[in-house]
């Protein structure tokens, strides 16, 4: 799968929730689109993730 | 005969006219000579369809004048498209209140407005306030400003906290939304939020303009479908990096003009 326009492997069961432990994001920073479509942020922990998948993940930096 | 627009209103001039006479001829006092969005003191022949704006400094125009003069230097057809827009810009800080100045001034036609704050010593440093402002709602102080900016729009305000509760309901009008927060956890909680409970709201957000780096790092980029993010997406505030009016205006330039750019159909940053 494609995570940021990086290829990375898939494993066997891998959550959003997983990815973005794995990747080390703070959860609460972030918004994920798997294959063009926003995943809910209740929903992280029950997204499955696929070969293919396409996932962006935007990290918010504080100031404004 | 030539048909053309001057100052907004039908005009008919015989073929040949030239564009200085023309004025001169409407307004004898013309100091201010602009054609087609180009300021110019050049002596042009005319055509069909040319929409030319005549303007004598130090007199106030009437009303119905008033906002074709203000839209006279936009590339001609942008007041148009930008009249009839509803944007929506959540948090009026260092990126809020500067878009929403620079959006006044593009004069997009509906602006909705949200923060919950009200203006302090400490915003004086990069929000678009002023001394006397202080003590006032931000979003308060920010109609007061547009108004003076452009008379010609109308602005919604909502002095609220803006949260996953009710992010939805305050900007379900609007075709595309600023993200300004401060507080990385409420940017991404509004852009999780509009973009996963509305299917058509696109959101021009702001992350990384903090301190006084390069402002070449700062850039737009189309990191979602619906979600165009601009700015370093690095350099967050910090202890010890503060946020500075050049790099916070830059992003907020930024974000005004991708917002300029999709009202006009141009989906690349």
């Amino acid at each position: 799968m494609k995570v940021n326009g990086e290829f990375i492997p898939a494993s066997e069961g891998l959550t959003v929730n997983k990815l973005l432990e794995q990747q080390g994001y703070q959860i609460n920073r972030i918004a994920v689109e798997v294959n063009h479509e926003i995943v809910p942020k209740g929903q992280y922990s029950t997204h499955m993730l696929h070969d293919d998948d396409v996932i962006e993940i935007v990290c918010f930096m504080g100031g404004g | 005969m030539l048909h053309i627009t001057c100052n907004g209103k039908p005009l008919e001039v015989s073929n040949g006219a030239m564009l200085q006479s023309t004025a001169r001829k409407q307004l004898p006092n013309v100091s201010v000579v602009i054609l087609n969005g180009f300021q110019t003191t050049d002596e042009l022949q005319l055509h069909d369809g040319d929409s030319i704006t005549v303007i004598e400094k130090g007199a106030m125009p009437p009303q119905d004048v008033l906002e074709h003069m203000m839209a006279a230097r936009h590339t001609p057809h942008v007041h148009e498209r930008m009249k009839q827009a509803c944007v929506g810009i959540a948090g009026l800080g260092g990126l809020g209140s500067n878009i929403a100045a620079m959006l006044a001034r593009t004069g997009v036609g509906h602006l909705v407005l949200a923060d919950f704050d009200t203006v302090e010593p400490s915003n004086l440093n990069r929000q678009n306030y002023f001394v006397s402002h202080l003590g006032m709602t931000k979003t308060d102080a920010t109609a007061k400003l547009l108004h003076e900016i452009n008379p010609f729009i109308t602005i919604e305000t909502h002095t609220v906290r803006i949260d996953s509760s009710n992010a939805v309901e305050l900007f379900s009008g609007c075709d595309i939304v600023c993200e300004a927060f401060d507080n990385p956890d409420c940017k991404a909680e509004l852009v999780s939020t509009l973009l996963s409970e509305t299917e058509h709201i696109r959101i021009v957000a702001g992350s990384g303009m903090a301190g006084y780096g390069s402002c070449n790092e700062i850039v737009t980029k189309k990191r979602m479908t619906r979600l165009y993010v601009c700015g370093d997406e690095k350099t967050a505030a910090a202890n010890g990096v503060g946020l500075m009016a050049p790099r916070v205006s830059v992003c907020a330039g930024h974000q005004a003009n991708m917002v300029l750019r999709l009202l006009l159909d141009i989906e690349t940053p």
